[in-house]
């Protein structure tokens, strides 16, 4: 699996940071990007779904389901 | 409550937010519009305010920042001399493009790692808290807990006297809760909280400390410093908006768990639950209901909004949309999936949300640790403020 974060769509509510910070940084002004690439371990699939199902603006997308 | 209007006649027509029966449980009202064929409300109060419902008709006028302007986002009789696009209280006042330089003036230090610095103070204020009433066998949730902690944070954040809680209470009780108030009497506020803030600002120019005052009267924004409008009203910002929000939230989660005994008994016996409880407290009892001008005649889906009408934006209402939620009107402490907008949709995203979350879960932590068991005392003494922050204001719990 691999997630991305829309920088055009986070307005920084940081959920995704809260929920998965082995799988998203936030930066001083509040923007979150994903680490590795985005690429999620199986074993950190939940946690991804999970942020993705909380971010208010919809900012976070699975681009790779594989 | 302050009462200065007559009694609402009918909510899908001539509703008030100001008025008591609002305060006291605005659920039905929201429910009811956002069931009806017309779902965006009208009233003639307040000079024109149109009243969307749905989580789809709120997140859409809180990202159009084209036909609506938050020059001023309280909504009251009069119309803000502020101009766009700075505002009276930038950023949160501010239109593209100037609110996006004045917002990232302020982000850094609320950013989730800045605020981690503040929980030991929290947490230690909120003990002192406790300790002044233990032996008590009654506590008010609200009185003698929730609303010093914001207070208490905020002030040492913007390096303001931590005594002066009270005086800051009342200047949010006076701008945010008496909102039907006749306009001198607003002003009467406003000057009473400009003076005493430009006292403060002039004390921070005269001997500089580490601290949000001194930053911002330092502070750059395109190469240029800042106006004193800007300054002073961004205080003013942090210090209304930081206070009576997480008072309510706080309160609000003490009063669900006083009335749920289930609720309570899992987060004792599961904490690590917390922080997704907290999320739900922030849906189904979400404090702030903003709000925006439109800037031009304007037709929003069949409305015919007109120039310098208000339109509220009830987030809480938003959250309780059953279109968007599953149980939309239950509160379950474990909702996985919850894209709740109590910290506000789109580019006005609460500035200070982490903060709010790091003082919610310090003060749910603290009591818990402290009372495992309590309930309200008196559940017709509870009392809720008015306006656009609803939180308990008088909250008895009893404790032993």
């Amino acid at each position: 699996m691999r997630v991305r974060v829309d920088s055009e769509k986070c307005q920084g509510h940081n959920r995704c940071y809260s929920l998965a910070p082995e799988l998203f940084d936030v930066d001083d002004y509040g923007d979150a990007h994903e680490l590795n690439d985005g690429i999620v371990p199986p074993e950190l699939e939940a946690k991804a779904r999970l942020a993705i199902a909380n971010c208010p603006e919809f900012a976070i997308s699975i681009v790779d389901d594989a | 409550m302050t009462g200065h209007h007559p009694p609402v006649a009918d909510w899908a027509t001539d509703f008030d937010h100001a008025d008591p029966v609002w305060a006291a449980d605005p659920f039905p009202i929201w429910d009811e519009i956002r069931a009806s064929e017309c779902p965006v409300a009208h009233s003639t109060r307040y000079g024109g305010v149109w009243l969307p419902t749905s989580h789809e008709d709120v997140s859409a006028i809180a990202y159009d920042t084209d036909n609506f302007t938050s020059r001023s986002v309280v909504v009251t009789e009069g119309r803000p001399i502020a101009e766009a696009p700075q505002g009276i209280a930038p950023p949160i006042s501010s239109d593209p493009p100037f609110h996006h330089g004045a917002r990232r003036l302020l982000l850094p230090a609320f950013s989730p790692k800045a605020v981690d610095l503040l929980e030991p103070f929290t947490r230690a204020f909120c003990h002192e808290l406790l300790d002044s009433v233990a032996g008590k066998p009654v506590v008010d949730g609200a009185v003698d807990y929730a609303q010093h902690i914001p207070v208490q944070v905020i002030a040492k954040m913007l390096g303001l006297p931590l005594e002066d809680g009270d005086l800051f209470r009342r200047f949010v009780h006076n701008i945010l809760e008496s909102v039907d108030a006749p306009l001198e009497q607003r002003f009467e506020y406003f000057i009473e909280l400009d003076t005493y803030l430009t006292a403060r600002v002039e004390e921070h120019l005269d001997t500089p400390k580490d601290d949000l005052i001194t930053f911002l009267v330092n502070a750059e924004m395109d190469g240029e410093p800042l106006n004193p409008e800007h300054i002073g009203g961004t205080i003013v910002l942090l210090l209304v908006a930081g206070i009576d929000t997480t008072w309510s939230a706080i309160g609000a989660s003490l009063f669900h768990l006083a009335s749920n005994e289930a609720d309570r008994q899992r987060l004792v016996a599961e904490p690590e639950l917390l922080p997704m409880a907290i999320e739900e407290f922030l849906r189904a009892y979400a404090p702030v209901t903003m709000a925006r001008l439109v800037k031009d005649d304007f037709e929003f889906n069949g409305c015919p909004m007109k120039k310098n009408e208000w339109v509220l934006l009830p987030f809480p209402s938003a959250n309780r949309d059953p279109a968007f939620f599953e149980q939309a009107d239950e509160v379950v402490i474990d909702r996985e999936i919850n894209r709740h907008s109590a910290f506000g949709l789109g580019i006005h995203r609460c500035v200070g949300s982490n903060l709010a979350r790091m003082e919610m879960r310090v003060a749910l932590e603290v009591w818990l640790e402290r009372y495992s068991e309590f309930t309200l005392d008196d559940p017709s003494a509870v009392t809720w403020s008015g306006g656009q922050v609803r939180g308990p204001r008088r909250l008895p719990l009893r404790v032993s």
